[in-house]
């Protein structure tokens, strides 16, 4: 449960940052209870903190781990590329960590689609990382489509927060 | 051009058969359950004048003369009450449950109002094939279902059905069929099969079973389970335990493999369930996402959908295995594909314009070209089994079913939910069905809707239900 509250207070910082910068979604995240934030954290990871883990992947790059699509888009913004960016910084100084990129899309979409869509975000990401010098064989992509949302809300800010892609470390 | 030819490169490769089980201890299936044998036909006695010409009244588009139709569907009278594995009150309470089945498939398809069983006298076994046609006339019925359960010798049961014109006093049609004790839902089927296709001219439907995705849980934390049940929703069955998200099933022809994606190893990938052994294979070996399966009408092909550094394109490989083959190689995203039931065409979808559009090739993938041109988008085309039309998502906005004909034109919008899609043909393509999402809640539905746009009815599921897959007539 301690890790779980930890975590909370970690993804909200990382959604208000992400609000801020202009390529995040246009609308403010819902209020607190709405929606839950996201960052691609799961049960399964491990949360102490160190090297290795998310927490400390996502401290690193200033909760940019999540990066932010239009409808229907997949291209890379410039708030997206800075994120990139970070990301990229953060995987140079560990270059024994591998990562997951996760691809999303909203709900406002058919299921088939979706998946493809969700793979063409995830591998737009992965592309940009490669393209200022991380080894491709260090990101894995996959696409979840429109199956794992992180804002439940059936509105276009909601939807805005689950058109993304997720870097997820690898253990 | 070069990324395309890599790509195609690539795809070749990655792309074989599969002949091994899958081995992945991560398995997310249930108990193997088993295949059921096709029913036998058998000759039932009556009158030998029974007329094979024609429908009676109408047909589905002019129904005003079908829910009129005074139809009695009385319990099937069973030869001596005796003990069955069908109903453990024996087969005179089989009898009235096999009405029971009749009357359900016909007054919840829409277009009849029959009187059930349970408002009516019961036949003797004698009357079943000498009809008290005085009694019937004066209770107002204009066709009268009869029907007899008798046990056989080695277990198996035999039902006879019939359909009489009360006012010619004469038999229309009869037909008769030996199910082994658990099937005898199919003979109750049947004989709805037969009523509707003797009075509305159209092909059968009620025998045939529906694969689905059953959904539990919160919206952020959804399980989703292959499941497949009866037309009718009866014989539910969980396929998948959920430890793993399943999605878009499809029955092959023969109903004996099943086709969906799975995450069970932690990716998206097309499994082929076999319902007999209970064993699956993947249908290509791959470290690309595939997704999107589709059977050809004759089961010897298999549609899917691959995506290669982010590029979705659809391919065909034999359904034993072998070598995929490449159908579109369009930047964007081509998703899907329904054969036209004669196997030389394919309808599929694609984003190449900017948007989701529908679009039609010949089966080996030569000249592709736009079909829907209606203002808005539109996805997931399914072409009906009697080729005639193709129903698809419609997204003026809104996501709705429409159908129109296979040359792109007769456009009609048959629902008007928030969210309506994944349309899948009933086997006589009058019937269809899709999966509807609650705004806010997320929550699913299967609805069932006429080709008229008539008769919307939600299907009553245990679960919340999604991506229907409507099997061919049972063999």
């Amino acid at each position: 449960m301690n890790t779980r509250i930890a975590a909370a207070i970690v993804l909200s910082a990382t959604i208000s940052l992400a609000a801020c910068k202009s390529g995040a979604p246009d609308e403010l995240p819902p209020e607190p209870g709405v929606s839950q934030p996201d960052t691609g954290y799961n049960d399964g990871y491990n949360n102490a903190g160190g090297v290795g883990t998310q927490d400390h992947f996502v401290n690193a790059v200033n909760g940019q781990n999540v990066i932010y699509f239009d409808t229907d888009r997949y291209n890379i913004d410039t708030a997206d590329a800075a994120a990139l960016q970070q990301q990229a910084q953060y995987l140079a100084q560990y270059p024994n960590i591998t990562v997951t990129i996760e691809g999303h899309a909203d709900e406002r979409g058919t299921r088939e689609y979706n998946l493809a869509l969700g793979e063409r975000r995830a591998n737009a990401a992965k592309n940009y990382l490669v393209s200022i010098g991380v080894a491709a064989n260090r990101i894995r992509t996959v696409s979840y489509g429109e199956e794992r949302p992180v804002a439940t809300a059936s509105t276009p800010a909601a939807w805005a927060q689950n058109r993304r892609a997720v870097t997820v470390v690898i253990n | 051009m070069k990324t395309t030819f890599i790509a195609v490169a690539l795809a070749l490769f990655v792309t074989q058969p599969v002949a091994a089980q899958n081995q992945n201890p991560n398995q997310d299936l249930g108990e193997a359950m088993g295949q059921a044998g096709p029913v036998e036909d058998i000759a039932i006695e009556g009158s030998d004048t029974a007329e094979t010409d024609g429908p009676l009244r109408g047909t589905v588009t002019d129904e005003s003369a079908l829910d009129n139709l005074q139809l009695a569907i009385p319990a099937f009278a069973a030869e001596r009450d005796v003990a069955t594995a069908a109903n453990a009150r024996g087969t005179a309470a089989l009898g009235a449950e096999l009405a029971r089945v009749v009357f359900a498939d016909l007054q919840n398809n829409g277009l009849f109002d029959p009187t059930g069983p349970d408002a009516l006298p019961k036949p003797t076994y004698p009357q079943i094939t000498d009809p008290v046609w005085g009694m019937w006339s004066m209770r107002g019925a204009e066709m009268l279902v009869q029907g007899y359960v008798r046990p056989r010798g080695d277990g198996k049961l035999v039902v006879g059905c019939y359909l009489y014109d009360v006012a010619l006093q004469d038999e229309l049609v009869r037909s008769g069929w030996v199910v082994p004790p658990s099937d005898w839902r199919r003979a109750a089927h049947k004989c709805a099969d037969l009523i509707y296709s003797r009075l509305t001219g159209e092909s059968p439907f009620f025998d045939s079973r529906i694969a689905y995705i059953a959904e539990t849980g919160p919206k952020d934390n959804r399980t989703k389970r292959l499941a497949i049940m009866d037309s009718d929703g009866a014989n539910h069955r969980f396929i998948t335990t959920g430890r793993a998200t399943a999605l878009t099933p499809r029955y092959s022809p023969d109903y004996r493999r099943l086709m969906y994606l799975s995450y069970v190893d932690g990716n998206p990938r097309i499994y082929i369930y076999d319902i007999g052994t209970g064993q699956q294979t993947l249908v290509t070996q791959s470290s690309n996402p595939t997704f999107a399966p589709r059977w050809s009408p004759d089961g010897r092909y298999i549609l899917y959908s691959m995506a290669v550094n982010g590029n979705t394109d659809i391919y065909r490989v034999s359904a034993n295995g072998g070598q995929s083959e490449r159908l579109t190689n369009a930047p964007g995203i081509d998703v899907g594909g329904s054969y036209s039931p004669d196997g030389t065409r394919i309808v599929f979808e694609s984003d190449r314009s900017g948007e989701q559009q529908l679009y039609m090739m010949n089966a080996d993938g030569s000249n592709q070209r736009r079909i829907s041109f209606f203002g808005g988008r539109a996805a997931t085309p399914e072409w009906s089994p009697r080729g005639d039309q193709i129903a698809f998502t419609y997204i003026p906005g809104d996501f709705n079913v429409a159908v129109m004909s296979a040359n792109g034109g007769g456009f009609r919008k048959l629902s008007d939910g928030w969210q309506d899609e994944a349309p899948t043909w009933a086997p006589n393509g009058r019937v269809l069905q899709f999966f509807r999402t609650e705004r806010n809640t997320g929550r699913t539905a299967i609805y069932q809707v006429d080709l008229t746009g008539e008769n919307l009815r939600r299907l009553p599921t245990p679960v919340d239900a999604s991506d229907p897959a409507w099997g061919p007539i049972l063999p």
